[in-house]
């Protein structure tokens, strides 16, 4: 083996495994042993209970919705970022950011605060009969923003690097500005948008700290499936507890592998 | 508006029109809502929140386990980085997934899972609690859920890194007599700094950040175990709506000095990372 002369690899390899073992695998491995306690047809009432099974509706719709949201107005933005030169530029850039950094817990209050009946926002959609707090609208609104960046920061480098040649040319030939996107621009920035759609979507599923601030938390209702592990921990149910968060870890690796495949299928076609 | 767009005026200006308006109503204006909210009362009722007794606490608290958390998790990083990146070994890619594993794991399942090993219905909490050693419900247990929610985050800016500046460098300094330490200190560590600091503050603004894995494990006693965002939850919830905005400014600050830095650091990666793959590729 031609790197054997690197010394200190039993060292940083032992330190690796110890670490990764004791904090990261053993703890894990707790919620196999703890919801093993349950028979087959118990950890399946677990998993699947009305309550349950709402909570999936509400996390994985709303995810969805605010994914594809974004799908739309991170193609807006980032078209407008590298095909535009408008004053404030980059400070409109690095807003982008914004969700990436703000604690999820901040994001909630606000959120909450802009959409109340007298908050900056709700004051103006209360006349027009639309309430976006304690309801599903406003987990929608929330996960819209924290998986925001996401299709714009997958966009931007896509276009970029796409240039206006291909456009240039359609146009010269006679195409219209809708036929060019249509046939031209939108199928080479796909891959890159459904891979950002699709982190944003992730990334949404995942989420629990604003969504807790802004939903209510109404059974049936506007509970996500954290807060019916929550309910669990609470009543010390510890197996229906570690039921429901390793459907939620099998969830989380599934979408992760459909991730994996399409960004690989996305950086084939940029070849 | 000088711009690459063949589209007519007006279809311009629509866009970015709207593109603004998404970007006001969705970044900015949650941001300077917690600004108008903690001075709601002025600057006076701003700053005696912040030194209120309780809140003081949440930021020691919080600053103390993120540090702690960002230390444990550079010195594992740049170690599994090493062991990663310097040697051929089976299993290689498993490690890599494994490692990423917190980042699939929700914030919630995060927490509980040191409730499952450390809760006085298991042998090794009930045992602990024998000692008089507690784990959850106080500052340990925030640290090892905040630790385990930030767990990659070095790792995986250290890795891409090491891999590109190759191992020619060290090689020639370990043939010369040089040390491992040595070695690293003086040849390897120079050419990851970047790398490092750019995770650490990625893991660092997590930790400060993390609400949910916090949440299950902290025991919410105020006064001792309330980082900054489980105090902005208490205040209110206590109605105390001035006072809980004035912590989430704070954390608010923290995201803009994030941002900020990461910006700084990030341009010096890249160009780190753009020679090591210079001097890597054979002349």
């Amino acid at each position: 083996m031609r790197r054997r002369n690197i010394p200190g690899f039993k060292t940083t390899m032992g330190a690796t495994l110890a670490w990764l073992g004791l904090l990261v695998l053993i703890p894990l491995a707790r919620l196999v042993t703890t919801s093993s306690g349950l028979s087959g047809s118990e950890f399946w009432k677990a998993v699947w209970s009305p309550q349950a099974v709402a909570a999936y509706e509400l996390t994985f719709g709303a995810a969805l919705l605010a994914a594809v949201a974004n799908g739309a107005i991170g193609l807006l933005i980032a078209w407008v970022l590298v095909r535009y030169q408008f004053p404030g530029k980059n400070v409109v850039n690095s807003l982008i950011d914004i969700p990436f950094a703000l604690p999820t817990a901040v994001a909630g209050l606000t959120y909450g605060s802009l959409y109340a009946p007298k908050g900056w926002i709700g004051r103006f959609l209360t006349p027009l009969g639309i309430e976006a707090v304690h309801n599903r609208l406003a987990v929608v609104i929330v996960l819209t923003f924290v998986s925001l960046p996401f299709v714009v920061r997958a966009l931007q480098p896509v276009l970029e690097d796409l240039g206006t040649e291909s456009e240039e040319a359609a146009h010269s030939l006679g195409a219209t500005r809708w036929q060019t996107f249509r046939h031209v621009l939108f199928p080479s920035i796909l891959p890159a948008l459904l891979t950002g759609i699709a982190l944003a979507f992730a990334r949404a599923v995942g989420e629990y700290g604003s969504v807790v601030f802004v939903s209510g938390n109404i059974p049936m209702k506007t509970q996500i499936a954290p807060v019916v592990i929550m309910g669990h921990l609470e009543a010390f149910e510890f197996d229906q507890a570690s039921a429901i968060a390793l459907a939620l870890l099998v969830a989380s690796f599934a979408i992760n592998g459909g991730i994996n495949f399409l960004s690989r299928w996305s950086r084939r076609h940029e070849q | 508006m000088n711009s690459r767009d063949e589209a007519p005026a007006w279809v311009r200006y629509l866009f970015l029109f709207g593109a603004l308006v998404f970007v006001a109503l969705l970044l900015l204006l949650p941001a300077l809502n917690v600004l108008a909210q903690a001075f709601v009362k002025g600057a006076g009722p701003y700053f005696s929140s912040i030194a209120d007794k309780d809140t003081l606490q949440a930021i020691f608290l919080t600053t103390g386990v993120a540090i702690l958390a960002v230390a444990v998790n550079t010195v594992f990083g740049v170690a599994a980085s090493w062991a990663i990146t310097k040697y051929e070994f089976w299993g290689k890619s498993l490690l890599v997934t494994l490692i990423d594993l917190p980042f699939s794991v929700s914030p919630v399942v995060s927490g509980l899972i040191y409730v499952l090993t450390f809760g006085i219905e298991t042998r090794l909490g009930s045992w602990l609690d024998n000692h008089g050693i507690q784990i959850l419900y106080a500052a340990p247990g925030i640290l090892l859920a905040t630790t385990f929610v930030t767990f990659p985050f070095v790792a995986r800016e250290v890795m891409p890194v090491m891999e590109a500046v190759g191992i020619d460098q060290e090689e020639a300094a370990l043939t010369l007599g040089a040390s491992g330490w040595q070695t690293f200190w003086q040849i390897t560590l120079p050419d990851i700094k970047w790398g490092v600091l750019y995770g650490v503050i990625l893991c660092g603004s997590r930790a400060m950040g993390e609400y949910g894995a916090v949440s299950v494990v902290s025991g919410h006693i105020t006064g001792k175990t309330d980082t900054l965002s489980l105090r902005v939850e208490k205040l209110y919830q206590e109605y105390q709506t001035q006072a809980a905005f004035t912590v989430a400014s704070l954390l608010l600050f923290l995201a803009f000095l994030t941002l900020g830095v990461k910006a700084a650091v990030e341009w010096r990666l890249r160009r780190q990372l753009a020679e090591a793959t210079r001097k890597a590729e054979p002349a």
